[in-house]
């Protein structure tokens, strides 16, 4: 196991060194997001007692949106300079690769949607200080990024890959979306975590089914 | 060439208890005393959408087992059983929307069920999909198993989601698992088995069908590729 860490560490430590250097990605996925909530707001024109209501699904269509912009770019990347090449020849398990990249996705997400958060609590007009809502970031974000890492390192290798990742990511993160947006409607309305119900166990079940099942068949996708 | 093949008895009982089952449904169940005529679509959508899911558990099977052991006749399953299922599946959503019209007052609504079966539809035509926008064949194969199989995983998680999410609207259970006993009538139950079977040697029917077509395609492949070697381009591709 320990064997495994260093080398994910090291995986990990070049995706987020590479990001904080050109801080391209970062820059413009929090900018698509900002745009996301712009355009929803005129496109919904919320009042205040409406807010409330809408801002759990802004926030989460922008967040699974934001998602898949971030994550297309994990493997394409890597494609365009070999880089997939060398890391896949490097003496490191398949499954830590993986793990690495999706942890390296996670990173990211959370760094955006805590730049996102306050913002978005701002224009929408919700409270975000809510201990249940972060929590409910944290594991939705951890099943974004399995699913979207596998399917990334899927997706840049088919034809048109761009749209690819989204085809695939939506159908299969919706269970995800539903649950978060129901926990966040608790969590705004100011419930408490037991308030949130079975919704969270649901997102922890859909985090550990696939943390086990994504590794493996990331090997598949990669072999060759 | 032996005509009288598996495929083709098969085929033939097939066609012959759909026969029997469309008189069954036709002029022995009885009309729906509160819904009239509109209810024997009952028939059609209930085994149609059962047997899009058991397809759809063939997919998962044939990519599991493609992983595995690498043999391309269990592709050849995961693809054949994927492209009928999402042709069943389409065909259970068009006819829960045609009865939904005049029972429910609307062709829509976001129903636990409903939803379920429209996720599944959207997991399963971006399996198609994939496949269609692979380098290879081979590759295909192997990309379409992944969504097969992660497609399959999420299948419960999207059904307790949407439901735990929507409200009910479809009656109880009919069958399966938490059916409730005697909620049928006795007629209604037996022509719905009926109908169950027929549509089920159907699926077995339509995915026997898409293989050999697949296999005839491979040939077709085999036959241009061998031609083209030979200095001989095929017919319909234009002399050099």
């Amino acid at each position: 196991m320990n064997r495994a860490l260093g080398p994910m560490a090291a995986i990990v430590w070049k995706d987020l060194r590479l990001e904080a250097r050109s801080r391209d990605l970062l820059v413009s996925v929090i900018f698509f997001g900002l745009l996301l909530v712009v355009v929803f707001s005129f496109a919904i024109k919320p009042t205040p007692e409406m807010a409330e209501e809408l801002a759990p699904g802004i926030l989460w269509v922008a967040f699974a949106f934001a998602a898949t912009l971030a994550m297309n770019r994990s493997f394409i990347r890597e494609q365009e300079q070999g880089g997939l090449d060398g890391l896949l020849l490097s003496p490191v398990s398949r499954d830590a690769i993986f793990l690495a990249k999706a942890a390296t996705s996670f990173l990211f997400m959370l760094v955006v949607e805590a730049a996102l958060l306050p913002v978005y609590a701002v224009l929408l007009q919700f409270s975000a200080f809510s201990f249940t809502l972060v929590l409910t970031i944290v594991l939705a974000t951890l099943g974004f990024a399995l699913i979207g890492t596998l399917f990334s390192a899927l997706a840049a290798q088919t034809r048109s890959r761009e749209i690819m990742l989204p085809v695939l990511f939506f159908p299969i993160v919706l269970p995800v979306i539903i649950a978060a947006v129901e926990v966040s409607t608790r969590a705004i309305g100011g419930e408490t975590l037991f308030g949130a119900g079975r919704w969270l166990p649901l997102i922890a079940v859909f985090d550990a089914l696939f943390l086990v099942i994504c590794p493996w068949l990331f090997s598949v996708v990669v072999e060759e | 060439m032996n005509v009288l093949n598996f495929r083709t008895i098969f085929g033939a009982v097939a066609g012959l208890l759909m026969a029997a089952n469309l008189y069954l449904i036709f002029a022995v169940a009885p009309t729906d005393a509160a819904q009239g005529e509109v209810a024997r679509v009952l028939y059609l959508h209930v085994p149609v959408a059962i047997m899009s899911f058991l397809a759809f558990f063939f997919v998962f099977v044939g990519s599991v087992m493609y992983l595995i052991k690498r043999d391309l006749r269990w592709d050849s399953l995961a693809h054949s059983a994927g492209e009928v299922g999402v042709v069943f599946i389409s065909v259970a959503l068009l006819t829960g929307m045609i009865w939904a019209r005049p029972v429910w007052n609307t062709w829509w609504t976001w129903e636990p069920r409903l939803t379920t079966t429209l996720v599944l539809w959207l997991i399963y035509v971006a399996y198609l999909m994939v496949r269609s926008f692979a380098p290879n064949r081979s590759r295909a194969g192997v990309y379409a198993a992944v969504v097969g199989i992660i497609g399959f995983v999420d299948v419960p998680i999207v059904y307790f989601a949407v439901e735990w999410w929507g409200s009910l609207l479809h009656p109880e259970q009919v069958l399966g698992p938490l059916a409730e006993t005697g909620s049928l009538d006795r007629t209604v139950s037996m022509v719905l088995l009926v109908s169950s079977v027929a549509f089920l040697l159907f699926l077995g029917h339509m995915v026997m069908l898409r293989m050999s077509l697949r296999d005839i395609d491979d040939e077709l492949a085999r036959i241009r590729f061998g031609l083209r070697r030979m200095g001989r381009p095929p017919a319909g591709e234009g002399a050099a």
